[in-house]
């Protein structure tokens, strides 16, 4: 199958794993995968601080760079579910592709680790992504899950809300990081790493806490380490 | 704290905040946020205190079968009366007339209060009882009572722990939930006339209390109140309550005063089956609870002689004017939101400076009084639209959502506009875009020479980073933007 990937403005610029994980992915699985050049961010972050026109004018920015493509696939839940409400492309988050459209669970991954995972509020609530990324974490060789305390409460991230009520995100954080610390996992995965950006800036203040990491990249690795 | 701190900021003529309106932020939230989270005893009650609620409410909401149809059909017959409101008014009126009662029309605040205060002077009354209720908290009611000599008396409870201790509600539903055991004995002791015990036991507190009241109830003239539901074809009102107060709040007095608002309708009769089922498992995650009066006017010689209904607006037909605001005005005051909302576990309800906290505060507030009255533009924003309180919420309101629409909406700050129109113009083309990820990956290279033994992580960045990296590490630009991996790697042929 020919897929066009949204690899996200975040994730273009700090987090470039977990797109490079996302393609080798689906790469492994013999499909083909495109990404349209013209594409940058979907407009989330200013439709959500509040300036809708310039959100408006990326997601038709958006809307326009992968016109004709019929399955587009995002790491990344918060703008999958942004891309879903406001340009009504039909975009994937990486485990509805893999599940939901090519019906595979194990995608042949070897990661002999810990692992706990965190919920992100839009996979959750907006995607209702359910057990999908644990199903495909369950079926990585090696692999042990570990429950996290609270799955389902929020971070703290919330975009500029980290910024703007930094107190109340830190008092989040904090929560979320010390359930994190309790689990015994080496690792941390999301599916978000705008979530993980901020937990993983928690963590790394935490000395025996687990190393955040996008589960696209759990995905990928077929040896040791990611 | 509530009190006290709106007194000093009324004196420094912060904004445009009068104090007749109990539903404007008086501080910006963060500011208020990050003071309430020093208090450690006010986050122990309230960490405590939501998680049970919540707890018990995802209980009983998991026995009903039939909650999300039950919930969109809720939410159908609020909107179907927004969209019919002064039809559906004047029928609710014609049919309360009809039984005996007296209408009035409230159009803001203080004009329900001046209402209000000539109907208890009409009965020489010195005092009113009371059953606790959002909208005399929203207009102020007792606060103008006080200033025309009459004592307002809370009989809920909660309110009552509140009214003594000179504080302002915290929670709609448990106006109380930042006090525990021994703070509520303590006060009492203090406050209570002829409060005696010495144990902080919760039957005994309760029993204090009840003593207290009962004299109250007995000695009462006149009574106040609001109402759940109004039912419009047979102008009747329903109060649904836990602890039996309300019930002698509305036998006992000669004279009954109810303030409603005007969203508080519903058609017909039998549309207040769903809500009835929808409330105390939302609220108290009870399956049913203890007391729910109905009463339809006045019946001679049982109950009231005087039965008067005050139909407030105080800017309610404005927020049903907006197309996206409009579903907060579905609101049925059941608190499953605040319950479930991390801000509000960690913030607690002061913080929002209104009688209505939490995340259908930050949506009501700025609707009713306005975006620039006082700090109500930063309610929208005390929230990481995590989406719990759209989940629990009985009337589906989709709060996240009206909280965009409402940032979208408010003003913003000129430095903030500026960096956010400059960020879309950068990532408006490819090129432009593309320039930027290379000035960022080459500007952070030495960062990322420095920081690679911890993990490649900043721990201190300048203002207005330093926000972030207050409370944790900031990510770096990476070596090698995603683009340029996919140019070197599949389009070097």
């Amino acid at each position: 199958m020919r897929i066009a990937l949204f690899v996200t403005c975040l994730n273009d610029a700090l987090f470039p794993q977990a797109g490079i994980a996302t393609v080798t992915v689906l790469e492994r699985l013999g499909h083909t995968v495109a990404f349209p050049d013209a594409q940058s961010c979907c407009g989330q972050m200013h439709a959500n601080t509040g300036y809708a026109a310039p959100a408006r004018r990326l997601e038709r920015l958006t809307g326009a760079a992968f016109a004709g493509h019929d399955v587009i696939v995002s790491p990344s839940g918060s703008c999958v579910a942004h891309l879903r409400a406001h340009t009504g492309l039909p975009a994937y988050e990486l485990s509805e592709l893999l599940i939901d459209v090519l019906g595979v669970t194990d995608v042949g991954a070897t990661f002999p680790h810990r692992v706990t995972y965190h919920p992100t509020c839009h996979g959750l609530r907006a995607l209702r992504l359910g057990d999908r990324p644990t199903t495909l974490l369950r079926a990585v060789k090696g692999l042990q899950l570990i429950d996290l305390p609270e799955p389902e409460q929020c971070c703290g991230f919330g975009g500029t809300f980290a910024l703007k009520n930094a107190a109340v995100s830190g008092a989040m954080l904090a929560d979320k990081c010390a359930n994190a610390a309790t689990t015994g996992a080496e690792y941390l995965a999301a599916a978000d790493n705008s979530c993980l950006a901020h937990i993983g800036g928690g963590l790394a203040r935490h000395p025996a806490a687990p190393k955040p990491i996008h589960y696209a990249e759990i995905l990928a690795t077929t040896g040791a380490h990611p | 704290m509530g009190n006290s701190s709106r007194k000093i900021v009324a004196i420094m003529g912060v904004g445009t905040v009068s104090r007749e309106l109990p539903i404007v932020a008086i501080t910006p939230f963060a500011v208020a946020a990050e003071r309430e989270l020093g208090d450690a005893q006010l986050r122990a009650n309230l960490g405590r205190a939501t998680r049970t609620i919540r707890d018990k409410r995802a209980r009983v909401v998991a026995e009903v079968a039939d909650w999300e149809p039950m919930r969109d059909r809720a939410a159908a017959v609020k909107d179907e009366v927004l969209d019919n409101l002064s039809e559906l008014l004047a029928r609710f009126e014609a049919a309360a007339v009809a039984a005996g009662a007296t209408v009035h029309h409230a159009t803001d605040a203080a004009h329900a209060n001046a209402i209000v205060t000539e109907l208890v002077k009409e009965q020489r009354a010195e005092s009113v009882v009371k059953i606790k209720s959002m909208a005399t908290q929203e207009i102020g009611l007792n606060e103008a009572l006080e200033a025309a000599g009459i004592t307002p008396i809370e009989t809920d409870l909660a309110e009552l722990i509140v009214q003594l201790a000179d504080d302002t509600p915290s929670h709609i539903l448990v106006p109380a939930i930042h006090y525990n055991r021994s703070q509520i004995r303590d006060l009492f002791a203090r406050r209570m006339p002829g409060f005696t015990a010495t144990s902080d036991e919760p039957a005994v507190l309760a029993g204090a209390a009840r003593e207290y009241l009962r004299r109250t109830f007995l000695a009462a003239k006149v009574a106040v109140c609001g109402a759940n539901f109004a039912i419009a074809a047979t102008g009747s009102l329903v109060i649904v309550e836990s602890e039996g107060n309300g019930r002698m709040c509305l036998t006992l007095p000669e004279t009954l005063i109810a303030v409603v608002g005007v969203e508080k309708l519903l058609p017909r009769f039998a549309d207040l089956g769903d809500f009835l089922r929808l409330l105390p498992r939302s609220s108290t995650g009870e399956r049913m609870n203890p007391y729910t009066s109905i009463f339809t006017g006045v019946t001679p010689g049982d109950g009231p002689q005087r039965l008067h209904i005050v139909l407030l607006d105080n800017g309610r037909t404005q927020v049903a004017q907006d197309p996206v605001g409009r579903a907060a005005l579905r609101c049925i005051r059941c608190s499953a939101c605040l319950n479930v909302c991390p801000v509000y576990e960690r913030a607690g309800g002061h913080a929002y400076g209104s009688v209505y906290p939490g995340p259908i505060g930050a949506i009501l507030s700025p609707q009713l009084t306005g975006q620039d009255a006082g700090f109500n533009k930063t309610l929208p924003y005390a929230s990481t639209l995590c989406g719990a309180c759209y989940d629990v919420c009985p009337v589906k309101i989709n709060i996240p959502e009206i909280l965009v629409h409402l940032r979208q909406t408010g003003s913003k700050p000129a430095a903030e506009r500026a960096a956010m129109s400059t960020l879309s113009w950068v990532m408006r083309d490819r090129r432009r875009w593309r320039a930027a990820l290379r000035a960022a990956r080459s500007g952070a290279a030495p960062l990322r020479a420095l920081t690679r033994r911890r993990g490649g992580t900043l721990r201190r960045a300048p203002w207005p980073l330093s926000a972030w990296t207050a409370h944790r590490d900031a990510p770096l630009p990476a070596a090698e933007s995603f683009r340029d991996w996919w140019r070197r790697t599949h389009e070097s042929s």
